[in-house]
């Protein structure tokens, strides 16, 4: 960080209206409520049951076809089925290993870019023009081009898992960098803290909650990125489970691993915010269960 | 978290013990009396210009200042006169353009690079409380010790005697956002206290605070400046404040800013509130207010 005293880079604080997001007074029964904390828990369910119930609407009043809409019940039994089967295992576990690989690559990646980029400012700048162009191609265009060079085996998802996940990890870190507070910094600066202790004390703490929030975005793209690989090639995986029911014209079993799938991302996406709840339960984010 | 652990309703309601005389002829450990001769603080011919992209900006004009040890010097002035400049060069944010700072006989600025071993000897309380959001209050207080490398037992007992002194026990384990904001002001000026700082550098600590807890932490604020024996800078643009709290009032007067005028408070101390009311107080008042007027 730059500590040079000898520049007049230096700034005031007071007299700056800017709010502080995580310093603001909270008024602390905001959302703490019993009941707020539980409405979701009552929510969720009966929006489920609401859902299964317009569905078995639509098969058995409307008449939609078997095909196009299999019944609750039929999904449930493929359910069943699928369990049944003992590959199902392995398939569930090579697209996990997959998105948790491809995760994994993007955060350390990521968390390393962003916190480059997010300090040397002229080389951002410099690679500004080939981020914008990566971020805006639609980058599960590319899985062909993986499988080209990696094969059809698990490489060539956990490339895309990572290259979808990269992004929002690394943005937001680069911003996280650059969001220490001036006042902490001269807090820091007044106490004559050493780099490390700077460090250790103030730019990670400030970092964490921006490297939560593109982790949440993250691990939602990671599994895309994994399925979307598994669509295109490859013979392994509840992606590729996707594509062979469809082949077989079986939609039960092709819905058993939609409901799948949807269970795994919300499994993963649940570990990543319990552990931030964990790791940063100051923040303002945890306290009021966003 | 559902449930606050912390009776966060009831502001603590610490009012600070009467001083007794015998603790102002013995400030601490430090041998010198009030009034004697030894310089807390030195600034000699300090100039400041910011360069901005608009052209320079003459912030500081030639500043020279004394403060004894164990004074307190209250700085008033306009906004925008330089008060905040000169006190981030006395606490070592900003280097002076030109001039030196010494703190005790030692040079604080030398070439243009800080000295850290005379900074880090500074206790500074900003306009806003900074405190960290990750900290809770006791970790916030004991960062100095922790900075220093004190021991974490060690600096959990030091921190909590701070926070009893600024009143804050009971909240040793909430998080800033917590508290009111003159709770976090207190726990600002506890952490400023945690390294026995030989210079309090305060840059209107209590700016963003309604009166009456106004009045309280000045009161707070003499007690433990008296128990300490600190040099105190405090700026604040109100006059009554700088009055009520110094032994000299410094009036700076903007572009570029110098010192207009320095008047020595007399009054008896301790001072209550009762002291603002008296014709003594209000004659400095009003002759620090017409000094302000003059400028236009
Ligand atoms: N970082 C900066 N860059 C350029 N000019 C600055 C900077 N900081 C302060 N100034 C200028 O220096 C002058 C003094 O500013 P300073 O903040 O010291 O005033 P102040 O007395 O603290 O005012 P206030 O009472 O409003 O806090 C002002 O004219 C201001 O515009
Ligand atoms: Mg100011």
């Amino acid at each position: 960080m730059t500590t040079s005293l000898d520049r007049d880079t230096d700034t005031r604080t007071d007299g700056d209206p800017a709010p502080r997001a995580v310093d603001a007074d909270a008024t602390p029964a905001e959302g703490e409520s019993p009941w707020m904390r539980r409405l979701p828990w009552v929510s969720g369910p009966l929006m489920l049951l609401a859902l299964v119930g317009v569905w078995q609407f639509a098969v058995s009043v409307v008449g939609v076809s078997e095909f196009i809409l299999p019944a609750p019940a039929a999904v449930v039994g493929a359910l069943g089925d699928l369990f049944a089967d003992p590959e199902i295992g392995s398939h569930i576990g090579i697209t996990l290993l997959e998105v948790l690989a491809g995760f994994g690559i993007a955060l350390v990646v990521g968390i390393a870019v962003g916190a480059t980029l997010g300090r040397i400012a002229w080389l951002q700048r410099a690679v500004q023009p080939a981020l914008v162009a990566l971020q805006v191609v639609p980058k599960v265009a590319f899985v062909p081009i993986f499988v080209i060079w990696f094969g059809f085996g698990p490489t060539s998802k956990i490339i895309m898992a990572a290259l979808l996940a990269f992004f929002p990890i690394m943005l937001n870190v680069m911003l996280g960098v650059r969001s220490v507070d001036r006042g902490h910094r001269d807090v820091m600066r007044g106490l004559g803290a050493s780099k490390w202790a700077t460090f250790r004390d103030m730019e990670l703490p400030t970092t964490l909650p921006y490297v939560f929030a593109g982790a949440e975005v993250a691990i939602v793209f990671s599994v895309i990125g994994a399925i979307v690989g598994e669509y295109l090639g490859g013979s392994q995986g509840l992606g590729y489970l996707v594509v062979s029911s469809l082949n077989a014209l079986d939609a039960p079993r092709l819905f058993a691993v939609i409901v799948l799938l949807a269970v795994l991302g919300s499994l993963l996406y649940v570990a990543v915010t319990t552990t931030k709840k964990l790791v940063i339960p100051w923040h303002d984010s945890v306290r009021t269960g966003v | 978290m559902t449930t606050q652990q912390t009776p966060t309703a009831t502001t603590p309601t610490w009012t600070p013990p009467p001083v007794r005389r015998d603790e102002f002829d013995a400030p601490g450990d430090t041998a010198e009396p009030m009034g004697s001769r030894a310089v807390g603080l030195r600034v000699a011919g300090v100039d400041k210009t910011y360069a901005t992209r608009r052209g320079d900006v003459h912030a500081l004009s030639n500043i020279d200042l004394e403060v004894g040890r164990g004074e307190f010097v209250s700085l008033v002035g306009r906004s925008g006169c330089g008060k905040t400049t000169l006190l981030r060069v006395l606490s070592g944010l900003l280097a002076p353009t030109a001039g030196t700072v010494e703190a005790g006989e030692r040079p604080a600025w030398v070439a243009g690079r800080r000295d850290d071993t005379v900074f880090a000897e500074f206790g500074l309380v900003f306009q806003e409380a900074n405190l960290f959001p990750w900290f809770t209050v006791l970790d916030n207080v004991a960062l100095p010790l922790k900075l220093r490398g004190v021991s974490k037992a060690q600096r959990r007992t030091r921190a909590a005697e701070l926070c009893a002194t600024v009143g804050l026990s009971g909240f040793e384990d909430s998080y800033p956002r917590e508290l009111s904001g003159g709770m976090r002001q207190r726990a600002a000026i506890a952490r400023a206290l945690a390294c026995d700082p030989s210079v309090l550098l305060m840059d209107e600590p209590f700016g963003a605070l309604d009166a009456m807890t106004r009045d309280r932490m000045n009161l707070e604020l003499q007690h433990i400046h008296a128990v300490s024996g600190t040099t105190v800078v405090f700026v604040t643009h109100s006059i009554s404040e700088a009055v009520f709290l110094a032994d000299r009032v410094v009036l700076l007067t903007p572009r570029p800013g110098r010192i207009r005028s320095v008047t020595p408070i007399d009054l008896p101390r301790p001072r209550s509130v009762e002291v603002e009311a008296t014709a003594e107080f209000g004659e400095l008042v009003v002759g620090l207010r017409r000094q302000l007027d003059e400028e236009d």
